[in-house]
């Protein structure tokens, strides 16, 4: 698998969630995605954005279009030194919220792409990285 | 601050929502929107989304709960013109946004609206048809 292009943004504010999704739109579209790929990985990256911001304290995405073997895939990772996640597997549970969202923010954005990896541990921050091939 | 333009139509309030929305946008909306609905006793809201890529948990709850909103305050919401790859989007993201009605057009919304609303004027005389 090879990496062929990448770039930082960073999501700090509300306006950067807006600004991360538009840049993976751009990407998502460069590589020939269709408009319902487009949209689900727009909306999971949205979704991830947001936890980087309200629960991360703010971080930065790094997106890579990748190429295997001829099918091409746009991977992201969602870095934040926030305070972590305890209980991953609650976290990911369907209406699960530490705050006050609707708790589908991680488990949503999980069923939206193909591959979804989650390292976190308490007071160590949060690496989300999703991937999906075209 | 941005904010979302509300039309007022007789009875009826349009919103066309034409950008992608920061959160705090959305929440201006709703805020501005039930404040609209209280002051000029709109009955009916219509809340275009076909300009709208992407609909997320904060935008489809911000959806949900404008609807939620209207209907305490006597007003009825259609929402219009998802698209489909948000639709299929949204289910898979679990948000099914049951209990908020929904419309294809504009004009099948304003139908819907005047259906409802004639019904619940049902003291009227017979309706010419």
């Amino acid at each position: 698998m090879t990496i062929i292009k990448s770039d930082l943004v960073p999501v700090r504010s509300e306006q950067d969630i807006v600004l991360a999704r538009q840049s993976v739109r751009k990407v998502a579209q460069e590589i020939g995605f269709g408009i319902v790929d487009q949209t689900k990985i727009v909306t999971a990256a949205s979704e991830l954005a947001r936890n980087t911001v309200v629960y991360g304290l703010g971080g930065e995405m790094r997106w890579e279009t990748l190429e295997d073997g001829g099918r091409k895939g746009l991977r992201l990772h969602f870095v934040d030194r926030g305070p972590g996640i305890e209980d991953v597997a609650r976290a990911l549970t369907d209406g699960w919220t530490s705050g006050s969202g609707l708790g589908l923010g991680l488990s949503g954005a999980k069923r939206l792409v193909n591959d979804f990896e989650i390292e976190t541990a308490p007071g160590r921050g949060t690496r989300v990285t999703i991937t999906r091939w075209k | 601050m941005d904010r979302i333009p509300i039309l007022r139509m007789g009875d009826f309030l349009l919103v066309t929502i034409q950008v992608d929305m920061h959160d705090r946008l959305a929440r201006t909306l709703q805020e501005d929107l039930t404040e609209k609905i209280e002051r000029t006793g709109a009955k009916g809201v219509l809340i275009d989304i076909s300009a709208l890529e992407l609909v997320d948990s904060y935008i489809g709850r911000m959806i949900a709960n404008i609807s939620a909103m209207a209907r305490i305050l006597d007003a009825q919401t259609v929402v219009v013109g998802m698209r489909p790859a948000v639709a299929i989007t949204l289910v898979e993201l679990g948000l099914s946004l049951s209990g908020v009605d929904t419309a294809l057009t504009v004009e099948r919304g304003m139908q819907r609206l005047r259906a409802r609303l004639g019904r619940t004027d049902s003291t009227d005389d017979d309706h010419q048809e």
